[in-house]
């Protein structure tokens, strides 16, 4: 018995043990060692492995054509990864150990704006240059970090466009832009409060009314109770947000009973994948992203996004979705400080990566003292015919948005049209 | 509150609420039965309920990924989370058994962990959703729509129920069941292999589980964390319908579904859960009253 119990606190022991992460050593020499901690397990798993290809392509691509000129010598870049289990308190513990035991020169950004916020006062404390492009909660630029930077637009800005584009619309049909009604359906985290903060600030803006203002709790899967307030009260636009599974439950459960509002504007339509599920029924649906595959932007590393999706898709045999591309920014970003900095000196870095005024294939990047990129614009597009069309901003949008979206009848007719 | 005036205007929305309540909170019932199934008869919470739904919800997936539509995926996974069950209650459940509930819960919520980061590393996270293909009602011009989905779910609810009621009352081994359930020694001095019993209780359990999982997937959609709403609802309805109340489960079931979406269209969906938990401690407090009285006859 005794002898049992002891093999099993040795097992226990020798397990436990191997589970602690390997401290990958720091190279030194000619290469430049990004740290990054990102969830390739755990419920951010899919996009956790998003970022890490989107790092892993710019690396790639980066160092083929030359890597990164310091003084005289050429420099290659790496990415050391270790994987957060998507739990904050874990992706501290690991950067923290990316910074002060494996040394890594600089560390680059986790995925969701929880982990970003859990590793932001770590990198600060060690005064550690961090650029990220997955965390877009409003609240991180509010600490004063001097050490953070983010290529991405703040999350309250995913659907702002969505109430510009009915202020526009109104006007268009004579009315009031004030007369307009919007209603809005979230999912109860931080995110997504976010964005209806936004809606709701640029609603006040021209004097709409939000007349349905609904925090889904997060084990919530039915929204019949909210859509049947929507079907009562008949606004101008309904506003989804809940990551993937508020763009699942919307389009399917609007779909389903029949729903009918002029504009159904959602987030994450493209990671839940809408138009592959729902087929026709996504036709209509107004969806906000931080970038999209026919922006015109370009860069000398990739081209234009276009192109970065190709090669992309041939390296990793999928569509990129906007968290790669923005992942792939941040080590652009990155290497066009190290070159303006002329050192691998965290101080010098950091003052260069504060000046950046930089065109990525992603879009421009400047950031203000608190670390934001004020230089990019949001991406609004809308699925017309089962494919995404960008409808905003004007200037870089190639479609037009269809609204009102036509009713439920109309869409019904116009489908058995068609199949004849 | 201008909602509850809205409601009192439209009363045909109220029926649209009590429809859907009674649909969705079918499917919930489900669920609670084999909770109260295991409950009853092994006096073990089954913390991993949740996720013997999400299996089952996985395996109609994939099946309708290899063609089988989901009507039969459904009877497949049954089947498969039968066999499954047989499995677990032979590797940890017969352990738990005769021990405290402490010991039934802990080993359950390991289960449950288990089986949701194995489905999240062997699965993806990903939200994954299937289509019924089923057509969807509408009346009075689009204000009351019933998705053919639920109303499904709904039937499955009732046959289960009726079907176990059947199965427990007129069949050799629901009998057997049920004198396991009432004393387990007398059982075995009567000859009564209680074990096969409990086996059989807890594969019937995940079978239902599976069955219940196909109707999530097709009516919303499977993800490896959807556990922890279906294992709290079905102790939810469990508790409300008293331990061996089946015909109480599908009642108290859709009760609680009406109640949860008047209260989402009167106060706001984020007060959905809010809600009903209140409920519960409103009815465990009121049953405490009634009982008191009973209790000092008693003394």
């Amino acid at each position: 018995m005794n002898f049992a119990r002891s093999l099993l606190a040795a097992t226990l022991g020798t397990a436990l043990f191997a589970m602690t992460p390997m401290p990958a050593a720091a190279l030194t020499g000619d290469t430049i060692v990004l740290g990054a901690a990102v969830s390739l397990t755990g419920k951010y798993s899919t996009n956790g492995k998003n970022t890490k290809d989107g790092y892993d392509l710019a690396v790639k691509v980066i160092n083929d054509k030359g890597g990164i000129k310091l003084g005289n010598k050429q420099y290659k870049l790496k990415v050391v990864y270790y994987d957060d289990e998507s739990t904050s308190a874990r992706g501290a513990q690991l950067v923290e150990r990316l910074i002060a035991q494996d040394h890594v020169d600089f560390v680059l950004g986790p995925y969701s704006s929880a982990l970003t916020k859990a590793i932001a006062p770590i990198t600060e404390k060690y005064k550690m240059p961090m650029v990220e492009g997955n965390g877009a909660d409003r609240g991180l630029f509010k600490h004063g970090y001097k050490y953070m930077f983010a290529v991405l637009n703040t999350s309250d800005y995913y659907l702002r466009e969505a109430v510009n584009i009915l202020a526009e619309q109104a006007k268009k049909a004579g009315r009031d832009p004030k007369s307009v009604k919007i209603a809005i359906a979230i999912e109860n985290d931080d995110f997504s409060q976010d964005v209806r903060d936004g809606i709701v600030e640029d609603a006040k803006k021209y004097g709409m009314q939000v007349v349905i203002d609904d925090k889904l709790p997060a084990e919530l899967n039915d929204m019949t109770a909210t859509l049947t307030k929507v079907k009562a009260l008949k606004p101008d636009a309904l506003m989804i947000s809940g990551h993937e599974k508020g763009a699942v439950l919307g389009i399917r459960q609007v779909a389903e009973q029949k729903v009918y509002v002029p504009m159904l504007a959602l987030t994450h339509c493209d990671s839940a994948q809408i138009t592959e599920k729902f087929g026709a029924d996504a036709d209509y649906a107004f969806c906000g992203s931080q970038w999209d595959v026919s922006m015109t932007y370009t860069d000398p590393w990739f081209g234009n996004s276009k192109n970065y999706a190709d090669m992309f898709k041939k390296a990793y045999n999928y569509d990129p979705p906007y968290q790669a591309a923005e992942s792939t920014a941040s080590v652009e970003v990155f290497a066009d400080a190290l070159r303006r900095a002329g050192s691998v000196d965290k101080e010098k870095v950091r003052d260069a990566l504060a000046k950046t005024d930089l065109m990525t294939f992603y879009g421009p990047v400047k950031f203000d003292q608190t670390g934001k990129n004020i230089a990019k614009s949001m991406v609004m597009y809308q699925v017309q015919h089962e494919h995404y069309v960008v409808v905003a901003p004007s200037k870089w949008a190639e479609g037009k948005p269809i609204y009102p979206a036509p009713t439920w009848d109309k869409r019904e007719a116009s489908e058995k049209v068609s199949q004849k | 509150m201008s909602n509850l005036g809205v409601l009192i205007d439209a009363p045909i929305l109220l029926l649209q609420l009590v429809v859907s309540g009674i649909l969705v909170g079918a499917i919930f019932a489900l669920v609670a039965y084999g909770m109260a199934l295991v409950w009853g008869v092994m006096n073990i919470i089954n913390i991993a309920q949740g996720e013997l739904v999400m299996l089952g919800g996985y395996i109609v997936f994939y099946l309708d990924a290899a063609g089988v539509h989901p009507l039969f995926g459904i009877p497949i996974a049954a089947a498969a989370m039968f066999a499954f069950g047989l499995a677990l209650y032979r590797v940890v459940i017969r352990r738990l058994v005769d021990r405290d509930m402490f010991v039934s819960i802990l080993a359950t919520f390991g289960i449950s962990i288990l089986l949701q980061q194995l489905a999240n590393q062997v699965f993806g996270a990903d939200i994954r959703t299937l289509s019924s293909g089923l057509p969807n009602l509408s009346f009075d011009n689009g204000l009351i729509s019933i998705a053919g989905v639920k109303i499904v779910g709904f039937a499955a609810a009732l046959v289960v129920g009726g079907a176990l009621f059947l199965f427990l009352r007129h069949t050799r081994i629901g009998q057997a069941i049920r004198a396991t359930a009432q004393n387990a020694r007398a059982a075995r001095v009567l000859g009564i292999d209680t074990h096969r019993m409990y086996a059989a209780t807890f594969a019937l359990n995940c079978a239902i589980c599976g069955a219940a999982g196909g109707l999530v997937a097709m009516t919303w959609f499977v993800q490896p964390y959807l556990g922890l709403t279906y294992t709290l609802r079905s102790f939810m309805i469990v508790v409300a319908a008293g331990i061996g109340n089946l015909p109480g489960v599908i009642l108290a079931g859709s009760g609680f579904g009406v109640l949860e979406e008047t209260a989402g269209f009167v106060l706001g969906s984020q007060y959905q859960t809010a809600f009903i938990f209140l409920l519960l401690i409103l009815l465990l407090i009121g049953r405490n009253l009634l009982l008191a009285r009973q209790r000092r006859y008693l003394k």
